[in-house]
């Protein structure tokens, strides 16, 4: 069988216009689902008990509950509550957008608090309590101590789930939202040509999460200057052995 | 009707529904996770090859098929093999489109998922082993087949469990999106009874706690076996 250059482009430019779709759920998802989780993260490190339980428990329910059961709870299952279909959030979830929004940033929550409680307890002791000692306390201690070394510890657990996250917007299309890969399904119950359509979304896929991966390795590096190699001087540099 | 009812195994009840998809949700996620380990098993070892090629072919399996959303590849298994059946049956007078069996090509896509995952889990437990027990194993002169069994295997196996632990409770998850290609499992039951009783969220509300469910006794199980086969193991205190 030959490829079919001109269906192949064809699929591909079609495809195209679902990644703006694709990008705006994940960024509503990711920086929503974000402050959402440092709340959580901040809850489970709080050392009291009415805090960090409710915190676990939400945990422990968006991420033991497949995204899938998440979505259509929001989207389907709301109505069934004619109140709800009264009050002020009812233009909102009414629509699939919203609701996949909200779906993929409570989701992207439990995974994230996870994540940056892991940042929060990998700062060493020791730097808390000398800051303690030289009298800092509360939220100056966060933000000059503890936040600045979570954050570089969680960047690559946090790249991971960013990547997960461009993934799971594919599940929108199962509310009825045309992102990449709602439209790859809808051609490909259209055309009947299931490879064609994978490679072009797969890849499509691939070259976002390979970007997002560059970005938070570049970050990674612009925030870890104390993990590079010490810059050699011409001085320093070991002689070669002379002739 | 209340949800007891409707939940309950009474004539009205959807209990017996619900329970029959459980079975098929950890049926299908079961043979997802075996066909998942045979080709991590497989990646792994490709991985660790002297040749080139095959070292390629690993690392790009693992690395397409963790990039790209698991819905597109069981459209790509559903709809694939439907277009060869389909292409079958024409030969034979069938007209149109033919669907594949839903919980071979579920379980075949899952599979090719999460084999991807379970060959890194592999990769890693491989390369959590020292390499002096390696080493001393090739010094007494142990062919390579010996090497695996009786030194890598068992130790590898050891590491290997909290990451399959996590591996599971992934395709649990992902066995839901198996329901889009109509396999009666959790998810496309709850559809159906929130079709017929127009209570979408009781039966959503359902399908959760039964995920949490097989999720939180899973995770107790894997667990327990780390626990036992981390007996041996000296930990620093």
């Amino acid at each position: 069988m030959l490829i079919d250059f001109p269906f192949l482009w064809e699929s591909f430019t079609a495809l195209l216009k679902g990644i703006p779709l694709t990008l705006q759920l994940t960024a509503l998802s990711v920086v929503t689902g974000g402050v959402l989780a440092v709340l959580l993260a901040l809850m489970r490190v709080s050392n009291k008990w009415w805090l960090d339980l409710p915190a676990q428990f939400y945990v422990f329910v968006f991420r033991g509950t497949p995204l899938l059961v998440q979505i259509y709870i929001i989207y389907y299952g709301i109505s069934q509550f004619p109140e709800l279909r009264q009050s002020w959030v009812w233009p909102f979830l009414r629509q699939a957008y919203w609701c996949a929004a909200l779906a993929l940033a409570l989701n992207t929550a439990a995974y994230s608090a996870e994540i940056i409680r892991g940042g929060l307890l990998s700062v060493p002791a020791g730097q808390i309590e000398a800051a303690r000692a030289t009298g800092m306390s509360g939220f100056l201690l966060m933000r000059r101590i503890i936040f600045p070394q979570a954050l570089r510890q969680m960047l690559p657990g946090y790249s991971n789930e960013i990547i997960l996250m461009v993934k799971s917007t594919a599940l929108a299309s199962t509310v009825t939202l045309m992102e990449v890969t709602g439209i790859a399904a809808k051609l490909i119950s259209q055309s009947y040509r299931p490879i064609e359509l994978f490679i072009c979304a797969g890849a499509i896929y691939l070259a976002l999460n390979f970007i997002v991966a560059r970005l938070f390795a570049a970050l990674e590096y612009a925030l870890s200057p104390e993990r590079r190699p010490a810059p050699v001087s011409a001085a320093d540099k070991p002689e070669k052995a002379r002739a | 009707m209340d949800y007891l009812q409707l939940m309950g195994f009474g004539p009205n009840g959807w209990g017996y529904g619900m329970l029959a998809a459980t079975g098929m949700t950890v049926a299908v996620a079961l043979c997802g996770y075996l066909i998942g380990s045979i080709l991590g098993s497989l990646g792994a070892a490709a991985a660790f090859s002297r040749f080139m090629l095959l070292r390629g072919i690993a690392g790009f399996y693992t690395t397409v098929l963790r990039g790209i959303p698991d819905l597109l590849v069981i459209y790509l298994f559903y709809f694939g093999s439907s277009s060869v059946i389909s292409g079958v049956a024409a030969l034979f007078g069938a007209e149109g489109f033919v669907g594949a069996p839903a919980f071979i090509t579920g379980a075949m896509a899952i599979g090719v998922v999460s084999g991807a995952y379970q060959m890194q889990v592999f990769r890693g437990a491989v390369l959590a082993l020292a390499k002096g027990e390696i080493e001393a194993a090739r010094a007494y002169g142990m062919p390579s087949f010996l090497l695996f069994r009786r030194i890598i295997l068992p130790q590898a196996a050891r590491f290997a469990i909290p990451g399959m632990g996590n591996v599971w409770q992934l395709v649990l998850k992902e066995s839901a999106l198996i329901s889009v290609i109509g396999l009666v499992e959790i998810m496309r039951q709850s559809q159906i009874g929130a079709g017929s009783t127009r209570q979408p969220f009781s039966f959503y509300l359902t399908a959760a706690a039964l995920y949490l469910l097989i999720t939180f006794v899973s995770g107790r199980g894997f667990r327990l076996a780390e626990r036992r086969a981390m007996r041996g193991v000296r930990r620093a205190a």
